[in-house]
């Protein structure tokens, strides 16, 4: 999964795509999520350290995981 | 003379092609020759370009719509308050009111002045209670009955002819021309605005408008009458032009002083071609083009915050006739970074 | 080291619309306890879903309306209306804070009767009371509020059989410049019918009229309508002293007191437009105050209001089942509570808080309940935190109506639990069993498939 070269992503969870001129704002888990995407971390490494850090179950985070990529994937964030 | 420093909250930043008065009552009292203010921004939306216009705006804040209750927007006035240590707050849409004047003596306990009309004054003045308020001070409405549902629609042939006017509890008012209309119009207002619709007898006649201000005395502190010259595509006023009216005035003292009205007001009258005024809308609140009535030499906005700090006021006597105002836009150039610190953030 | 909450990655499209802080009706806070007792807590012991009471609120809220009439009115009564919550635990406080009854049905007033209120505590209203119900309330020295004159005739031949002179009121409707103005139930006033009703009643000679009762509607938003009813009111009265010298024992207005909800189409929340009990007490008493009753003589003032007594009480906690994309790409969310439980969805917007922390970030979902029926929405719209699978919500202000306009649609009743004055925690209702429902039914022989 790589992220879209064009887009500027800050570390207060916004989002600006010049080539679309579209902004966007996430919430600190995806933005942490985003983060580790950058660093090209790996689903697994990625959802590994969610669940460490976070109080949350490997199906709910596995959906909630999967419908955020699909988002990203959908917004041309990630390609 | 030193003018004195004070620090102004206002809300109505849109100054869009339907520009709500913010802009305007703020160039207002920063031409006052008596107070230095310093002017804080409350803004609903991210795009109001006031928040962006920083020569007019020292800072501003996002603030919860109202229907998020006054709980919610004290909480956050109180946040913003204890920053900027605000002294006098003048909102400036007619959905908000409600909210800021139930909040007032909450605002008054942290500091905040206002200086707005009494519930009671603001209830009576409602869209759906005109036919009482003409009854009442003696002045002539046209005919008006709120709805509630659709099947009222078919009804209205009984005490409407058309045309008639659809309206909005706060906002929009559209000329209708048949039942079909009628009914599109009452879903297109009541799914933005609630219910009930207004239905208005529609006069024929000349659009002649009031902005004034009123000292909850019964005393008028300032009035200017208007004629909109020019209307823009949505029914607003693109240029306008003071008006030597005397009986216009005289009926606007007369609805000042019999309902002691507190704050600033806009009267909307047709006047016929028999010389009658008809009162179709009062606006509790100074409107869009109130900066016209700075430029005649009444400086409402002024007067307004000298009300609201309890400061002695002299009633303007005159302004100047003949006076336009051409509204026009422009182009305000700003970064995207402004716009991510501002959603970020929630202020700028 | 503990592990932190999780919520839900979301990412938003910013507009022109309100920055995702402090735009629309999120709520600031998590709602993670009631009256002090932990909200998860009590899910874990008493199951999900589950209505809370609290009765310290039900309390307070009764000190309040009692203060707002009876520092403006010397005699001041309230009926607690059973129809807008019958749980036995909830008519008792009410009963022991002083209130009569006020029923519309046998059922109801069964209730009443072995919830221990005494028989000529209890006003018996509604279209339909039988032959049989009407000797019962006649026998208890009941106050029976005549509904049409079908009943009217009918208790004047029921009266011959008694030694006792039934106790009656006639309910009176009229216009009181309210929206929609309710006419089906009692006598009207405006084309005088109800000065007909009173005629006939003490022509008859049989009945004792005692009152005079309204009730003009529901959710009223104007306390000014309460004044014209009560005004209305006072002029039978005066005139029936008039022809008969007759003084009545009281005045009933009735209910229809608006709670703090919000009405779905209001643009503004209720709890900042409703209007207080002080509103309505002020309306109301000036109008009796300043008719022409008789001072040396002024009528009792009964109250009926139920919803705005007990709303706020009431909460309904549960627990999100699953997040979902709708086909138009609108966000879902399913929680284990529907309309078989909240009723009220129809009417308001509710107020719905997660009882656990959130950050600021939300985004906007419907909520749907869990019934296989397309009309099961909570809210058609709105504004949450990334709720995931497992969180738990309360909706509040939901004592009015839910208790007992609940269904049994494809699923049993939940727990009732009430939290004392004390923070003890009380089943009042346990959740249903199988065999509470099929129970009741029987299947004839040839159908029996074991």
């Amino acid at each position: 999964m790589i992220i879209n070269k064009k887009i500027a992503v800050s570390e207060t969870g916004f989002i600006f795509n010049p080539a679309t001129g579209d902004s966007y704002s996430m919430n600190p888990i995806a933005t942490e999520i985003l983060e580790m995407l950058k660093k090209d971390m790996s689903e697994e490494e990625i959802k590994n350290f969610l669940l460490e850090k976070y109080d949350v179950n490997k199906s709910v985070l596995q959906k909630s995981y999967d419908e955020f990529i699909d988002t990203l994937i959908k917004l041309n964030i990630i390609e | 003379m030193k003018r004195k420093k004070i620090t102004v909250a206002v809300t109505g930043l849109n100054n869009i092609d339907n520009p709500g008065p913010g802009i305007p009552v703020i160039r207002g009292i920063l031409e006052s020759k008596i107070f230095d203010a310093r002017i804080i921004g409350l803004a609903y939306e991210s795009l109001e370009p006031g928040i962006y216009m920083h020569e007019l705006v020292n800072k501003s804040y996002h603030i919860p719509y109202p229907t998020a209750g006054s709980d919610i927007l004290l909480k956050r006035l109180e946040y913003i308050n204890d920053i900027e240590k605000i002294d006098v707050l003048i909102p400036n849409f007619d959905a908000e009111l409600y909210t800021f004047m139930k909040a007032s003596a909450d605002l008054e306990k942290m500091g905040i002045k206002t200086f707005l009309p009494t519930l009671a004054q603001f209830e009576e003045r409602q869209k759906t209670l005109l036919p009482m308020f003409g009854k009442k001070y003696k002045i002539i409405v046209p005919h008006s009955r709120p709805i509630f549902s659709e099947k009222e629609i078919y009804e209205l042939s009984r005490d409407f002819t058309y045309p008639l006017l659809v309206k909005g509890k706060y906002y929009d008012a559209y000329i209708s021309y048949s039942t079909e209309q009628t009914k599109m119009y009452y879903y297109k207002i009541s799914g933005k605005w609630g219910l009930p619709i207004i239905i208005q007898e529609f006069v024929e006649g000349t659009e002649v408008n009031v902005v004034a201000l009123g000292d909850g005395n019964g005393n008028t502190i300032g009035a200017v009458p208007m004629r909109k010259q020019y209307i823009t595509d949505k029914g607003k006023a693109w240029s306008g032009i003071t008006l030597d009216d005397s009986s216009l005035l005289s009926l606007t003292k007369k609805i000042i002083k019999k309902s002691k009205w507190k704050g600033g007001i806009e009267l909307e009258m047709i006047k016929t071609k028999d010389n009658e005024y008809h009162l179709i809308e009062i606006n509790p609140r100074l409107p869009a083009w109130v900066y016209l009535a700075v430029g005649a030499g009444q400086n409402l906005p002024e007067a307004l915050v000298k009300l609201a700090l309890g400061m002695k006021i002299e009633p303007y006597k005159k302004f100047l006739k003949g006076k336009l105002f051409l509204r026009y836009s422009y182009d305000l150039i700003c970064d995207i970074s402004e716009f991510e610190k501002l959603t970020h953030y929630a202020e700028l | 080291m503990k592990k932190l909450n999780f919520e839900r990655p979301i990412i938003k499209k910013l507009n022109v619309g309100p920055s995702h802080k402090f735009g629309l009706k999120t709520e600031f806070e998590p709602l993670t306890h009631i009256d002090e007792i932990s909200v998860k807590d009590m899910l874990s012991e008493y199951g999900s879903p589950l209505f809370i009471i609290s009765e310290k609120s039900i309390r307070k809220t009764y000190a309040e309306a009692k203060r707002a009439f009876e520092t403006r009115y010397p005699k001041v009564q309230f009926a607690w209306s059973y129809k807008t919550n019958y749980l036995n635990a909830v008519c008792n406080v009410f009963h022991k804070e002083g209130s009569w009854a006020e029923v519309v049905s046998r059922f109801e007033y069964d209730k009443a009767v072995d919830n221990g209120v005494d028989g000529n505590k209890i006003i018996f209203n509604g279209p339909e009371k039988t032959e049989d119900d009407l000797n019962l309330a006649v026998e208890n020295g009941s106050l029976i509020h005549i509904d049409h004159f079908d009943e009217l005739y009918t208790l004047i031949e029921i009266a011959q059989k008694h030694k006792k002179k039934p106790k009656v009121a006639i309910r009176v409707n009229m216009d009181t410049g309210i929206y929609p103005m309710w006419d089906r139930f009692g006598f009207n006033y405006e084309n005088g019918e109800a000065w007909e009703a009173v005629n006939r009643i003490m022509m008859s000679n049989k009945l004792d009229l005692v009152g005079l009762h309204t009730h003009i509607g529901t959710f009223i938003m104007t306390a000014s309508a309460y004044a014209i009813a009560a005004s209305k009111l006072a002029d039978l009265a005066v005139n029936l002293r008039r022809k008969y010298n007759h003084n009545l024992n009281y005045i009933d207005i009735g209910g229809g007191f608006a709670s703090r909800n919000t009405l779905k189409g209001s643009y503004l929340l209720g709890i900042d437009t409703s209007p207080a009990f002080d509103d309505y007490a002020e309306a109301i008493t000036t109008s009796l105050i300043n008719s022409q009753l008789d001072p040396e003589n002024m009528p009792m003032l009964i109250l009926e209001t139920g919803r705005a007594l007990i709303d706020d009480a009431g909460s309904l906690a549960g627990t999100v089942i699953a997040n979902k994309k709708l086909s138009d790409g609108r966000h879902a969310t399913i929680v284990n509570f529907g309309v078989n439980l909240l009723f009220t969805a129809f009417w308001y917007e509710h107020k719905i808080t997660p009882a656990q922390e959130f950050s600021q970030h939300s985004e906007t979902t419907s909520l749907f309940g869990p019934l296989c029926m397309n009309i099961d929405q909570i809210r058609e719209s709105i504004y949450l935190p990334a709720l995931k699978k497992g969180d738990n919500v309360v909706v509040s202000r939901i004592g009015a109506y839910n208790m007992t306009q609940w269904m049994q649609f494809i699923t049993l009743r939940p727990n009732v639990v009430m939290i004392d004055t004390k923070q003890n925690v009380h089943v009042i209702r346990q959740n249903e069993t199988n065999k509470d429902i099929t129970g009741l039914e029987s299947v004839p022989e040839h159908l029996k498939l074991k």
